[in-house]
């Protein structure tokens, strides 16, 4: 760790304003020399280990009044980016209107570190691959643009099968974004200009030849909240891992759908621990629509889901793994009781 | 699960609460790393990131220039030390690949260069900061690599003796009615106790005092004594309480004589606290092994033939080896056995002992072996080994002092509900999940050495018992203080137990269980001479006396003088008529068989463990039984493990609770090794990659909703004073057998490499 500049963000004004500050060399975002702190679980974690080295930490929790809502709504949920994970978790009419969500973030990481993390934050965190946090590798194409990258060869079971490029197969890791992008979340963005809204589907980007360019957030942005219309009762997240608690998802689906008479009038299947970003399977979805559900439709989804990964030594497993995922997420999405 | 502390059965002390209950959960308890020092500098490592080459250039500028730094110690300008030899071959390291000696490297992660700095922050940033050089070579990693090479344990390693083999096995082996060959893997594992690797030295002249978690004090003051060539005298080691340690704190590892050395230049205490990840490499760790298992039965079940190979892997210096035969070829009536351990060397730090070092990998072969060979034979597991029982060791006809194994297994399968078990294989199953019943043997060598003890009683009946014996959270502080209450007949409230430090009378390492057995026993020697001193005292002659002290006063529970109402010795008669303010005595004792040179051995740091199979006319274990549920996921092929069931007999059980708690971490840990626990290899660098706790898999308590623990009554009176076995390394054996026969019985598949992921299962 290196020493750092505290700030404490009495508003978002100043918040925006102590990000956006150091403004030339703030590109990407990754390496920008000031970063927001909300719970600190991944980014003082990235600074003890040198990967990440900002000059200034912004602390945004000082917004939280204003940044935590929990609304749900008869159209449709507002969350702030700072709302505790394990606060929305626990959020009865979450549980009831939003499983998905509910679920993704209750099955997530550890309850101190659900205690201390916050939405926006969530989002945000970073890939988990080992050469990634470990500073003594040179090759890392994300930390060191053009470096190499010594996972694609290397110990790669934890890696992704979705959305990898040549310069980079690291996984997403989080959970709760797979909900977001499932129930074709918005997301706020507070900047200096004010705020603006967009698809969270459009808030990551994939690796291709630029691995360290994570997000289209630009320094000096941030997350304000996440929007949801609608209700989603029929909804599960199923997560596939080594432990049954504290232990990111080797493979999991997000899905989301709408039922009537038997049948499926919309769907939403995302995947999580396969991809490089949160990740919706379209292909997947548009074979739901208008059917009947049975297991060999499925089983046909789940194929459509996965028919572009590439595995690599360690990690193809998650190509089969991930198919039985989604099939039996979806069996248990149409057969819930809601 | 209940909490409730276990009743004691016969043979078995009381369950009293922890002498350090209170401590520990306050956070009282100090740690090494929590003493206090005066006006510290900060350590922070260097380590290397490749395994295997040499270092050409440090470019140290930047790093120098971050304010508070006071030194960067690299090779070029480290402390000379003196070189200690490996423990085996009669030293105290646990590596003989001593860091900042030479450019060389010898492996990952190796200690290259040390920064020292006003504080932890200063010299972490720093430490950052240092630019290394590197030529590097293409390093060996594991068994499959490149540039390896094998050879026979024996001859290398001067504390593997002997292949053990009896009969023709060959002979046996090719005429047997049911044959097995089957091969197992283990993987490489580290201890990661949660305590981290520190050490902090502080200099008073020409004295040394190291704050360090140690399992072995004596070990450590005599090691650092002599790598920095001063006397043993002037070192002292000191840690009342330590956070863990598995074995990974048995032997020296360099860094502590590295900081003494720094320490002394500077003329300055120094404090390391190094990180999770340097753990992995500044320390030992269970390397993998290889196994090839070859049985052969008669119809009935009866085992006729019996061979165990080993591999294992160790570093290029250093023959370290487990050699888990001498236990797996005497497990088993058999009258034909062959064995062979080899060693196979890659350019890795040095493997060291690791929670019941032989056996956990050595019984994952065996008890699996057995597995397939009672489904070959299609008949109970349990009854193959109740067939193959035995009172005598096979290889050389050796009776067990005591031996409760198939009681373990009986118990446990009542408990377990073994009964219920369908045994087709997928033959069970609850919604999502194909359910299996699996189970194995577990046994632990019954190990003692010499140890010494002093104790002090008071007119008013308080004790001070001290002991240089070992606190690493199994329960010491508890059982040395219940022995002192025990044996003088002094309320337990009244004994204050010294240990952790080398100042005290030496006690052996804490490590292949021997605790217990040797601390007690000294204890409650040097008791009796306590007894013996006041009993004269008051005797009107010495035959009455010596009558006495075996009889008065003697109670199996911690009680007053009042409770033994008129045969109890009045203390203030016996002090008066001594004339004495306090009475002290110091004793040495030894199990029978103990080499002649131990107790100076002793002395000098030097362990001699005597027990096990190496006794003269008999062979101790410790037995136990395993009982798993294992669940598999139709969909996600996840794997978990609702329920663990064991029953173990262990000669006396000091204390129902403490040993309650050992035997369920055993269990735990004994689960983990099989599905969760390995370190991963970089095949390409021979570096570990997963060297920190969110990805080095341990169990959360979500993995482990349901253990029971089943203590039997045993008395054994051929193996120490005390009559107590080892327990701490005896649960944790077997488990990951139990395991893999229950995988087994859950999807029909036989997995033999571990540990078992989703994606090794196929169903
Ligand atoms: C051992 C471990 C296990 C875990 N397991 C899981 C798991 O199973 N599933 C899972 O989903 N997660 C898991 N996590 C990750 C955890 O959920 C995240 O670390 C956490 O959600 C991050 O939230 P935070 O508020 O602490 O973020 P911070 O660490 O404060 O921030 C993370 C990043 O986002 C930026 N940031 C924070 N807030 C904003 C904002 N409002 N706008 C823009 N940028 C912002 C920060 O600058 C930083 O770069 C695990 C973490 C650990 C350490
Ligand atoms: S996968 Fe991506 S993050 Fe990991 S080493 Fe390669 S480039 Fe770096």
């Amino acid at each position: 760790m290196r020493p750092f500049l505290y700030q404490r963000a009495s508003d978002s004004n100043m918040a925006v304003q102590a990000l956006g500050a150091p403004a030339a060399a703030n590109n990407p975002l990754t390496k920008a020399t000031a970063q927001p702190l909300a719970g600190g679980t991944t980014l003082i974690d990235l600074m003890k280990l040198d990967v990440m080295r900002p000059a200034t930490i912004v602390d945004i929790n000082p917004l939280a009044r204003a940044w935590s809502a929990i609304e749900p709504g008869s159209d449709g949920l507002r969350l702030g980016a700072l709302a505790k994970m394990s606060d929305v978790a626990a959020h009865a009419e979450i549980q009831r209107s939003y499983p998905v969500i509910a679920d993704s973030l209750k099955l997530a990481a550890s309850a101190q570190l659900r205690n201390m993390a916050t939405l926006g934050g969530n989002v945000m965190q970073r890939t988990r691959c080992n050469y990634f946090r470990d500073v003594s590798y040179e090759n890392c194409n994300k930390r060191n643009p053009g470096s190499g990258c010594a996972a694609m060869d290397g110990v790669n079971r934890m890696h992704a099968v979705l959305g990898t490029s040549d310069q980079c197969i690291a996984t997403y890791p989080g959970d709760f974004a797979q909900a977001l992008i499932a129930l074709d979340a918005t997301v706020e963005i507070t900047g200096k200009a004010g705020t603006r809204t967009m698809p969270f589907a459009q808030l990551h980007k994939a690796p291709g030849d630029t691995p360290e360019i994570e997000t289209t957030l630009q320094p000096g942005e941030l997350i304000s909240a996440f929007s949801i219309s609608g209700r989603w009762p029929r909804s599960v997240y199923l997560k596939a891992r080594d432990r049954q608690s504290y232990e990111f998802a080797l493979s999991s689906a997000a899905i989301a759908l709408d039922v009537q008479d038997g049948t499926i009038r919309n769907a939403r299947v995302a995947l999580g621990g396969v991809a490089t970003v949160p990740w919706r399977a379209r292909e997947a979805e548009a074979l739901l629509k208008g059917q009947k559900f049975d297991e060999a439709l499925g089983q046909r989804v789940a194929e459509a889901a996965f028919a572009d990964a590439r595995g690599r030594r360690h990690n193809s497993f998650k190509i089969a793994l991930g198919k039985r995922v989604v099939a039996r997420a979806l069996q248990q999405a149409v057969t819930m009781e809601i | 699960m209940t909490a409730a502390a276990p009743e004691p059965k016969a043979n078995m002390g009381q369950s009293v609460p922890r002498y350090d209950a209170a401590a520990k959960v306050t956070g009282r308890a100090t740690y090494a790393s929590d003493m206090p020092l005066d006006n510290p500098a900060y350590a922070f490592l260097v380590t290397s990131a490749i395994a295997k080459g040499r270092i050409d250039r440090f470019d140290l500028d930047d790093a120098g220039r971050v304010r508070g730094v006071i030194d960067i110690v690299t090779h070029e300008n480290a402390p000379k030390l003196k070189e200690s030899k490996l423990f085996s071959n009669g030293g105290y390291a646990g590596t003989t690949i001593q860091p900042l000696k030479s450019a060389e490297i010898a492996h990952d992660g190796q200690i290259i260069a040390v920064v020292i700095a006003e504080s932890y922050e200063a010299a972490r940033e720093a430490a950052n900061r240092v630019k290394v050089s590197y030529t590097a070579a293409a390093p060996s990693a594991s068994f499959d690599s490149r540039g390896t090479t094998m050879a026979a344990a024996k001859g290398q390693n001067a504390q593997f003796k002997e292949d053990p083999a009896v009969g023709d096995f060959a002979k046996a082996f090719e005429t047997a009615e049911v044959k097995l060959t089957a091969s197992y893997d283990t993987p490489t594992q580290h201890h990661n106790p949660m305590e981290l690797f520190t050490t902090s030295c502080v200099w008073m002249g020409d004295n040394l005092v190291i704050y360090e978690g140690s399992q072995y004090v004596y070990g450590l003051k005599n090691g650092v004594a002599e790598q920095l060539g001063i006397e043993a005298d002037k070192v002292r080691v000191v840690n009342p309480y330590v956070g863990g340690g598995f074995g990974s704190r048995g032997s020296m590892t360099p860094r502590t004589a590295i900081i003494a050395g720094i320490a002394k230049r500077l003329n300055r205490p120094i404090k390391l606290v190094p990180t999770r990840d340097q753990g992995f490499t500044i320390a030992t760790y269970r390397a993998e092994t290889r196994h090839e298992i070859k049985l052969g039965a008669n119809r009935d079940g009866r085992l006729v033939a019996l061979r165990h190979e080993g591999a294992e892997v160790s570093s290029r210096p250093d023959a370290y080896c487990v050699g888990g035969t001498k236990t797996t070829t005497r497990l088993y009536a058999c009258p034909n056995v062959d064995s062979l351990v080899s060693i196979v060397r890659a350019d890795r730090n040095t493997p060291g002992f690791m929670r019941s070092p032989p056996e956990v990998p050595y019984l994952f072969a065996l008890e699996s072996a057995l597995d397939e060979l009672a489904v070959k034979l299609d008949m109970d597991p349990i009854e193959l080994r109740r067939i193959n029982d035995t009172t005598n060791e096979p290889i050389n006809g050796k009776p067990y002092t005591s031996r409760s194994l198939m009681a373990c297994f009986d118990e446990a399968a009542k408990a377990f509900g073994w009964a219920q078990r369908s045994p087709q294989p997928k033959s069970m199953s609850d919604g999502d999940w194909l359910i299996g019943y699996g189970c194995a043997a577990t046994c632990y060598p019954t190990q003692m050495a010499p140890s010494a003890a002093r104790v002090r009683l008071q007119r008013d009946g308080r004790t001070r018992v001290e002991i240089a014996g070992h606190e690493i959270g199994t329960g010491a502080y508890t059982v040395i203080a219940q022995t002192a209450a025990e044996r003088l007949g002094v309320p337990l409230e009244k004994v204050a137990v010294f240990i952790g430090d080398s100042d005290l009378p030496p006690a052996p390492v804490a490590g292949g269980s021997n605790s217990t057995a040797s601390t007690c026993s000294a204890v409650m020697m040097v008791c009796d001479q306590i007894r013996q001193r006041l009993f004269k005292a008051v005797m009107p002659s010495d035959s009455l006396a010596d009558k006495a002290k075996e009889t008065v006063g003697i109670s199996p529970a911690p009680s007053t003088q009042a409770a033994r109402g008129d045969r109890s010795l009045d203390l203030d008669k016996a002090f008066d008529a001594l004339g004495v303010g306090v009475v002290e005595e110091y004793g040495e004792w030894k199990p029978e068989g103990a080499p002649l040179d131990s107790f100076q051995a002793m002395h000098t740091g030097h362990v001699r463990l005597i027990g096990g199979h190496a006794m003269k006319d008999q062979i101790a274990y410790a037995f136990g039984a395993e009982f798993v549920e294992v669940r598999v996921n139709r969909f996600t092929h996840e794997i978990r493990c609702p329920r663990l069931v064991g029953a173990f007999a262990a000669g006396r059980i000091m204390n129902p609770r403490t040993a309650r708690s050992q035997l369920m971490g055993g269990l735990i840990w004994g689960m983990s090794s099989a599905l969760l626990e390995a370190t991963e290899i970089d095949e390409r660098n021979a570096r570990y990659v997963n060297d920190n706790l969110a990805d080095y898999l341990v169990p959360v308590n979500a993995d482990v909703p349901g253990v029971e623990v089943i203590m039997l009554s045993e008395q054994d009176d051929h193996i120490n004073l005390v009559g107590a076995k080892g327990l701490g390394e005896l649960a944790n054996v077997g488990t990951n057998a139990a395991v893999c026969n229950a995988l087994y019985h859950a999807t029909g598949q036989r997995i033999r490499k571990l540990p078992v992921r989703l994606e090794n299962i196929e169903i």
